[in-house]
């Protein structure tokens, strides 16, 4: 059945409501971080991710080429936020810093916070993030409960920091995003193989980046491509577009 | 003496470059601890001796040889090799120790130009030229001085050489520059009941802490280190300290650093009394207002957010990485405190997770010399490997450690059929086998 204009303007109203109680009053105009690809931008609710929200993302299996997709795709996230330091809370001690410098996080813009505990890494997390200098804070957590997602969801919106946070698989069984969670964007990545070069050697790095649950929008998922040294995605080039191409078209034109 | 020389002479000789600030450094320390410990007027005398005036203090020790030899027994423990002379005057006493027979002269009152007869000139610190004019005139000891009359000798050398002369044999006087130990600024409260609560410690605490504050601007000093003590009924004393990553005399921050602790306070049957020590300062002046006039927003300041992570965590927790020049993966990276500022790497490419110690990888199936893997397994699973680049040889850095003299790790980056991207590497550079075993080795993964 089709809504009649008053039944639309009165679910808006609904919707705004429900919005505004959602994020505790600070609905209107919060600044969004866009991706900079528009296919990706139109899909998010305001155009980007929310800067003072809590994000989590997982690997799609238990492997560690999928987690190491993940540090990647939420070290982008950190590195395009504008200048300010980023507060990076471990629980393991392998995360190599020469490769986060690649993905665009300069090593003097982060601090590491080296974690024993899951509830360590939560409280290390709130205190930067109610801080409100940071530019983001990242986490690494295997188990998340709903009250303490809240609670960093509530410490993001009141520092106006951006909270990431990578779920690692404890368990092969045991998926991180399956119980709910007070984030407001959830992804899944997974690592795809890369496009084949016509010389030998490795492509860019390629992702199925599924965006699994959003506040106020829709699930969506696309293929992208690894962040380069200035922390931006792309969307793979079609084969008519593709760079080797071009040079060929000039090659043929000249 | 040139350094092969010496080395030709004594094999395996341990040759280390001076380091005068350094020995400087020691020897401030050293006479710190003299004025601390042995005498109230103890001074640094030249870049290799201290001066200590013994009057008065040398029965506290058991007589000047007594102390003497526990001094040198000291020194000996710290591992400097020490010479002392005891004299009645301090120009005596540098000449002596210096230029004396054995590690310990005592020199009887007034006996002072008798043992300094025999001694060379040079043990009078005078100048080059003038020690250079004297040997030219045939003057070698001190002996030969003082039995010259004194006006010629003026008239030649001018006014310095009779001066020290005169100093060393006590006619003159010498201005001596004491160090003055500077206590750190410390707070004492006593109470008339001992107290044993939470908020009783709180209480204390912030009212140490208005006081200490209040002391530190007066002299302009800045808190690094802070140690509360407590003292408890039954003699035991408990310490809470804490650090902040910049100099820093804001009450209520540092107070909010020591509340983190109250509750590893242990009160027992009650606490007598608290200090609350600054037990390293530094000092601070005014500081500019952050922002500027044209009302842009400053910069938030995060030493404060770094003090409480730090008190929380743990200094050493709390850290950013430095690039380290070695190539050497696991070594490339230095851990310097959160503040320090840091050098980039060079940009290779480089996985986000480095395992540590490099995995062993079996079933590796590769083309020698120079080829990546076709296939392995790893973890108990098998890998076919889909594209690959390499190798990126790194070689062993052989003046650190004798065993890497010709080792050889060749890296490569492959991607498997599901896109995972892996960092591995073969020892050996597959032609010499002194370079390394041919074994695999999976050490870090790319996203």
């Amino acid at each position: 059945m089709p809504l009649t204009s008053s039944q639309n303007v009165r679910l808006a109203a609904l919707r705004e409501e429900v919005r505004a109680i959602e994020s505790a009053g600070r609905v209107a105009g919060r600044p969004c971080l866009p991706f900079g690809l528009a296919e990706v931008d139109r899909r998010l609710a305001g155009g980007g991710l929310a800067v003072a929200a809590l994000h989590e993302a997982a690997p799609a299996s238990p492997a560690l080429g999928d987690e190491a997709a993940c540090v990647l795709f939420l070290a982008s996230i950190a590195a395009r936020l504008e200048e300010g330091i980023v507060l990076w809370a471990l629980s393991r001690r392998d995360l190599f810093a020469p490769g986060l410098a690649q993905a665009g996080l300069a090593p003097d813009r982060l601090i590491y916070a080296e974690c024993r505990r899951d509830e360590e890494v939560l409280a290390v997390m709130e205190e930067g993030l109610r801080h409100g200098g940071l530019a983001a804070v990242v986490g690494e957590a295997g188990s998340l409960k709903l009250a303490a997602g809240r609670r960093l969801q509530l410490a993001a919106e009141e520092g106006g920091t951006t909270a990431l946070l990578l779920r690692r698989w404890r368990r092969a069984d045991a998926d991180p995003l399956a119980p709910p969670s007070a984030a407001v964007t959830r992804w899944r990545l997974a690592c795809l193989p890369s496009e084949r070069l016509a010389v030998p050697g490795v492509g860019r790095g390629r992702w199925n980046v599924a965006l699994v649950r959003q506040r106020g929008g829709e699930a969506h998922q696309w293929i992208l491509e690894a962040p380069d040294a200035e922390a931006r995605l792309a969307l793979p080039a079609l084969p008519a577009d593709r760079p080797d191409q071009a040079i060929g078209e000039e090659r043929r034109a000249a | 003496m040139a350094v092969t020389q010496a080395r030709m002479l004594v094999p395996g000789l341990d040759v280390r470059d001076s380091d005068p600030e350094g020995d400087g450094a020691w020897l401030a320390r050293l006479g710190l601890l003299a004025a601390r410990r042995w005498t109230p007027r103890a001074a640094v005398s030249g870049p290799d001796g201290l001066w200590l005036d013994l009057s008065g203090v040398a029965h506290l020790f058991g007589g000047e040889r007594r102390m003497a030899d526990r001094i040198l027994a000291y020194c000996a423990r710290l591992g400097f090799s020490a010479r002392i002379a005891v004299a009645g005057s301090a120009g005596a006493a540098h000449a002596l120790a210096r230029f004396g027979a054995g590690p310990l002269i005592l020199c009887p009152p007034g006996g002072e130009a008798a043992a300094l007869a025999p001694l060379p000139l040079a043990a009078l610190r005078l100048d080059e030229p003038t020690l250079a004019a004297a040997r030219r005139l045939g003057l070698e000891t001190i002996a030969d001085l003082v039995a010259k009359p004194r006006a010629p000798l003026q008239r030649r050398f001018g006014r310095s050489l009779l001066t020290r002369l005169d100093q060393a044999l006590g006619r003159a006087g010498e201005p001596f520059d004491p160090i003055v130990p500077v206590d750190p600024p410390s707070i004492l409260l006593r109470f008339v009941e001992p107290i044993g609560t939470a908020e009783a410690i709180a209480e204390a605490m912030a009212e140490a802490m208005r006081r200490l504050v209040r002391r530190l601007e007066q002299e302009g000093l800045a808190v690094r280190r802070l140690d509360f003590a407590c003292e408890r009924v039954d003699g035991e004393t408990q310490i809470v300290g804490v650090g902040t990553a910049r100099a820093t005399r804001d009450g209520p921050h540092l107070l909010r650093l020591l509340g983190a602790r109250i509750e590893t306070i242990e009160p027992g049957f009650g606490i007598e009394c608290v200090r609350l020590t600054a037990a390293r300062v530094e000092p601070l002046g005014p500081q500019p207002i952050e922002g500027g006039l044209a009302g842009e927003r400053p910069a938030p300041d995060i030493v404060p957010l770094i003090d409480r992570l730090a008190g929380r965590l743990g200094s050493r927790r709390l850290y950013r990485a430095s690039a380290v020049e070695s190539d050497v993966p696991e070594r490339s990276v230095r851990r310097v405190p959160p503040l320090a500022a840091t050098a980039a790497w060079p940009s290779w490419p480089r996985p986000v997770r480095l395992l540590s110690p490099p995995e062993r990888i079996d079933n590796v199936v590769a083309l020698l010399p120079d080829q990546p893997p076709r296939r392995f397994s790893w973890r108990g699973r098998a890998y076919r490997v889909r594209q690959a680049d390499g190798p990126e040889r790194i070689h062993g850095e052989w003046w650190k450690r004798k065993g890497e003299a010709e080792a050889v790790r060749d890296y490569f980056q492959v991607e498997d059929e599901a896109g995972q991207r892996f960092w591995l590497f073969r020892r050996g550079d597959g032609e010499d086998s002194r370079t390394g075993d041919l074994s695999w080795y999976l050490h870090g993964l790319f996203g």
